[in-house]
């Protein structure tokens, strides 16, 4: 029983993501209605033919706000998750073929790191810069490094103290070269399992960030920034609320599963008997 | 009355695979005093007979036959009664010493926590036991180390103190399970001339379990060997050794590199691979890879035969291993490979 | 024991003293000029520089940063630009809030996945534990405002059990006041809830699988005592160590969560401090939450080698 649901779930996860990217890929082309045209004749309109979700408070055609603000939430996802695994990993890299010092001063850097959740240094950020997309990135992004240093050194050690990397060294190949030839294909598959995951938990921040107003800004439409749109109407008009949020939780959802699936997939020996 | 009967023991476990019979069919008897050894390669079912016993089998497994420890019937038992019973009448220590002690625990509060389950000690009087007990096993000042933690502790003390536990409240039965498989030779040696001494000293009586056939040519009075789940020989270990009367036996003694051998020689080994326990055939388990099958062996589970008072072997060839036997040299056996298949 | 005591305290000074040091550098040297900013582009370079030494901030980086942290050693954090009230009161105000509010949470996402983890491993594989696992899936990945807002609709709007919004204060009674933190706690504790049931559930399957286990049931331990005896707090080691990060996420939580509910905490003080262009108080809140995360890993760590004695011996 245990293997068919891992298996659906993976199937669920995947076309999920699939799904996220697709939308916001289609969005680029075709939208029912344009997100960004004010209409106050249409403002809260219930779901109808036309606007199979209805409208908000300004009149704008829901399903083309959740088409458009998957972009927000992809580009965001992608480039401070990108941030963080390239410096994190590059980090970790040179923590674990350095040693010694280096390697504690790195790890202690990265560890300092942790004392800082995203929307803290998002806050702290935008106190200083103002809102807004790239700040939004940035500060997500480093939240990151840590998390991406911590798992490539560990990874990395494990590599390290193989065989064939002692081979390798014992015919004179320099550092760089091992890491790039031996240790970074054989991580590979940890960092990308950790990136989709890392993915989703940007996601939410982005769309916490922007609930908050410091993401990304208007007229550029945000799942978050729906969310605190509709807050202020809850009496009227509750669907409002629910259909962002369930963007943000199906996005969320479809990537954790497919980063669950893929550990499992990659790895096999920690699947067993779970 | 014997202190520990087992009739016609079956236990069944599931597998990817299906049903499978891990132990068919084994019966024997052991006495207070007794000692018993176990042999076989790994997965013949030894452990499972020895978990059958205390009843830590996985909760799927289905057991058949009976096991009688003191007349009391013992499969069909609820938990609650094999928990008294466990650490209590029938004591048991196993393979890795490195990992079978909690770390979070000291070895004192291990050592006495048999005591204070069945016999309701206040911890005053564990803790004052369980210095005796460390020390009876030979952990040196014991007195102090009792509220030492198990990574302060070697391999072979840590067997020890494991020792101490199974036998803090007197069982009646020690089930040792391959003790020494992962202790050093000479680490080896100590821990069972420590158990030997000990089953002497208290009358207890001991099983242990092995691939070693040295660790069991020397500390046991009874050997039997298991094969797929079945025992295919029994008997007094000096007769066993000496005489070898069933084809697994003797494939199992050639293989042992002897020190008089050439260089050169092959070690003999016995062809194929052991089966899958789902997949043993029908009929005798060792058939076919045994060179004296014939289309008989494969129909039906032989029976014991007594070849002499007290050994036993289950193998309708015994003439014709017995013959193969004495026309080899006694040195290195080889399996009679002049004969037809 | 006090080896390494000593060491996670040099620790723990090192990282507040380097935290203080980047929280500084970013709110308070990378902004410029904050008098400028305050009185705004048109104001007259006198004035401005009036303001500026007033507000102390003509001095050199190094001295003004060594007047924070002396300052912050003996209570004393400044004036808030915009109230003109000492940081400090502001901050013990808000405190009394989003103190409580992080335990609640803290609280019930422990009560909540201890017992729902260990649910799930005793019933591994079966329906309970996919059943577990799937509602703690569905709840990682629900942002915690939304659920937030959900709650509201439901309880508030529909229901009307409780309010909307806002803090009922605790001069009314603990009650009262814990009852307008409720709905907050809850949704903070949803997404920490399912991460730590997670983390519970594989590490009480990891220790099951260990040697100890057998062993204890050999000598006659039954399954509950097994449990409870030698499981547990095997198990709690990696939890903890979990339950020691969560805690910096829902310290973050509170921020959002705050704002949805119009709980005047140290979230939404930050907040409004940022609009204010108040920066000496976002400064210090900062510095106090990054304070809080960074002690709350120390004391996991050091309950760390109380429960796992292999930890004082081997010092990482």
């Amino acid at each position: 029983m245990k293997r068919a649901f891992r298996n659906a779930s993976f199937a669920i996860g995947a076309v999920l993501s699939i799904a996220l990217v697709a939308v916001a890929a289609l969005s680029l082309i075709w939208t029912p209605h344009s997100p960004y045209e004010v209409n106050m004749a249409a403002k809260l309109l219930p779901p109808d033919a036309s606007h199979w979700l209805g409208t908000d408070p300004y009149g704008r055609d829901i399903v083309s706000l959740l088409l458009v603000g998957a972009r927000a939430s992809i580009v965001v996802g992608m480039v401070a998750v990108g941030i963080g695994l390239i410096v994190g990993a590059a980090l970790g890299l040179l923590a674990s073929a350095r040693r010694g010092w280096a390697e504690e001063l790195i790890m202690r850097i990265a560890d300092f790191g942790f004392a800082f959740p995203a929307i803290l240094s998002a806050i702290m950020l935008t106190a200083v810069f103002g809102p807004g997309m790239v700040n939004a990135i940035i500060a997500i992004g480093i939240y990151n490094i840590p998390t991406f240093a911590r798992i490539t050194r560990a990874s990395a050690n494990a590599v390290w103290s193989r065989e064939f990397v002692l081979a390798a060294r014992a015919c004179g190949k320099g550092a760089f070269s091992i890491t790039m030839e031996h240790v970074l294909p054989n991580i590979a598959s940890v960092l990308i399992v950790q990136a989709t995951i890392r993915f989703a938990i940007a996601i939410l921040a982005e769309a916490a960030l922007s609930y908050l107003g410091l993401g990304t800004q208007p007229p550029q439409p945000s799942w978050g920034r729906m969310l605190s749109e509709a807050q202020s109407l809850m009496f009227q008009a509750p669907m409002l609320a629910v259909y962002p949020g369930f963007a943000i939780a199906l996005a969320v959802l479809g990537l954790n599963l497919l980063g669950d699936g893929l550990r499992d997939r990659f790895d096999p020996r920690l699947a067993r008997r779970r | 009355m014997a202190l520990l009967e087992v009739s016609h023991l079956q236990v069944k476990l599931q597998t990817d695979r299906g049903p499978a019979l891990a132990v068919r069919d084994v019966s024997f008897s052991l006495d207070r005093s007794d000692t018993l050894g176990l042999v076989g390669e790994s997965g013949c079912g030894k452990s499972m007979t020895a978990m059958a016993i205390m009843g830590l089998l996985p909760e799927q497994a289905e057991l058949a036959g009976s096991i009688r420890l003191d007349g009391q019937e013992l499969i069909s038992q609820g938990e609650d009664e094999m928990s008294r019973i466990r650490g209590n009448r029938i004591g048991m220590i196993f393979q890795e010493p490195m990992t079978a002690l909690n770390p979070v625990h000291t070895i004192g509060d291990q050592v006495a926590e048999p005591l204070r389950l069945h016999r309701g000690v206040s911890a005053a009087h564990a803790r004052k036991q369980a210095i005796a007990l460390l020390d009876r096993v030979g952990i040196a000042d014991a007195a102090r180390r009792i509220d030492a933690y198990p990574h302060q502790f070697s391999g072979g003390q840590r067997q020890r103190v494991t020792i101490a536990m199974a036998l803090a409240c007197g069982p009646d039965l020690l089930i040792a399970d391959e003790p020494t498989t992962a202790l050093d030779v000479t680490v080896q040696k100590q821990i069972l001339e420590l158990l030997a001494g000990l089953v002497a000293e208290r009358g207890m009586a001991l099983m242990l379990i092995s691939h070693d056939l040295g660790v069991v040519a020397q500390n046991v009075a009874r050997t039997l060997v298991m094969y797929g789940g079945s025992v295919v020989e029994s008997g007094p270990t000096e007769s066993v050794f000496a005489h070898r009367m069933h084809p697994y036996t003797l494939g199992l003694f050639a293989a042992r590199p002897a020190l008089r051998s050439k260089k050169t020689e092959r070690l003999a080994t016995i062809p194929g691979t052991v089966p899958e326990l789902a997949d043993l055939p029908s009929g005798c388990p060792f058939a076919g890879r045994c060179c004296f099958t014939i289309a008989e062996c494969h129909a039906t589970v032989p029976p014991p035969y007594e070849l002499e008072p007290g050994h036993q072997a289950r193998c309708i060839r015994l003439e014709a291993v017995a013959a193969a036997r004495s026309a080899s040299a006694p040195a290195v056996d080889h399996p009679g490979r002049e004969q037809a298949q | 024991m006090s080896v390494f005591l000593a060491k996670r305290l040099i620790t723990l000074i090192a990282t507040l003293i380097g935290a203080s040091a980047v929280v500084f550098v970013v709110l308070e040297i990378l902004p410029g000029n904050a008098a400028q900013i305050l009185m705004g582009p048109d104001a007259s370079p006198d004035a401005v520089h009036a303001l500026a030494v007033q507000l102390g901030i003509d001095r050199p980086p190094m001295e003004r940063y060594w007047h924070w942290v002396s300052g912050m050693l003996v209570g004393d954090l400044g004036q808030s630009y915009a109230y003109s009230t000492p940081v400090r009161d502001l901050i013990l105000e808000r405190l009394a809030l989003t103190v409580p509010l992080a335990v609640m949470a803290m609280v019930i996402t422990t009560a909540v996945a201890l017992a729902a983890g260990l649910y799930a491993a005793s019933r591994q594989n079966k329906l309970g534990d996919i059943g577990v696992m799937s509602l703690s899936q569905i709840g990682i990945a629900i942002p915690n405002f939304w659920f937030a807002i959900l709650l509201i609709i439901v309880f508030s709007v529909h229901l009307k059990w409780f309010s909307a919004g806002g803090f009922a204060g605790w001069d009314d009674g603990i009650f009262a006041g814990l009852k307008s933190l409720l709905l907050p706690a809850i949704s903070l504790a949803v997404v920490q809830a399912a991460i730590l049931a997670r983390i519970t559930r594989s590490a009480v399957l990891d220790v099951l699988r260990e040697d100890f286990v057998r062993t204890a049931r050999a000598k006659g331990a039954s399954r509950r005592r097994t449990l409870w005896g030698h499981v547990l707090r095997n198990a709690m080691i990696p939890v903890i160590t979990v339950m020691g990060l969560q805690f910096s996420e829902l310290l973050a939580g509170t921020i959002v969560v705050e704002s949805v509910f119009y709980l005047p905490g140290l979230g939404r003080l930050i907040f409004q401090s940022i609009s204010n262009r108040d920066l000496i108080v976002v400064r210090n809140c900062v510095m106090l939450l990054a304070a809080m995360v960074v002690m709350v890993n120390f004391v996991v760590d050091v309950l760390y080698a109380v429960i796992d004695p292999r930890v004082k011996a081997s010092d990482i």
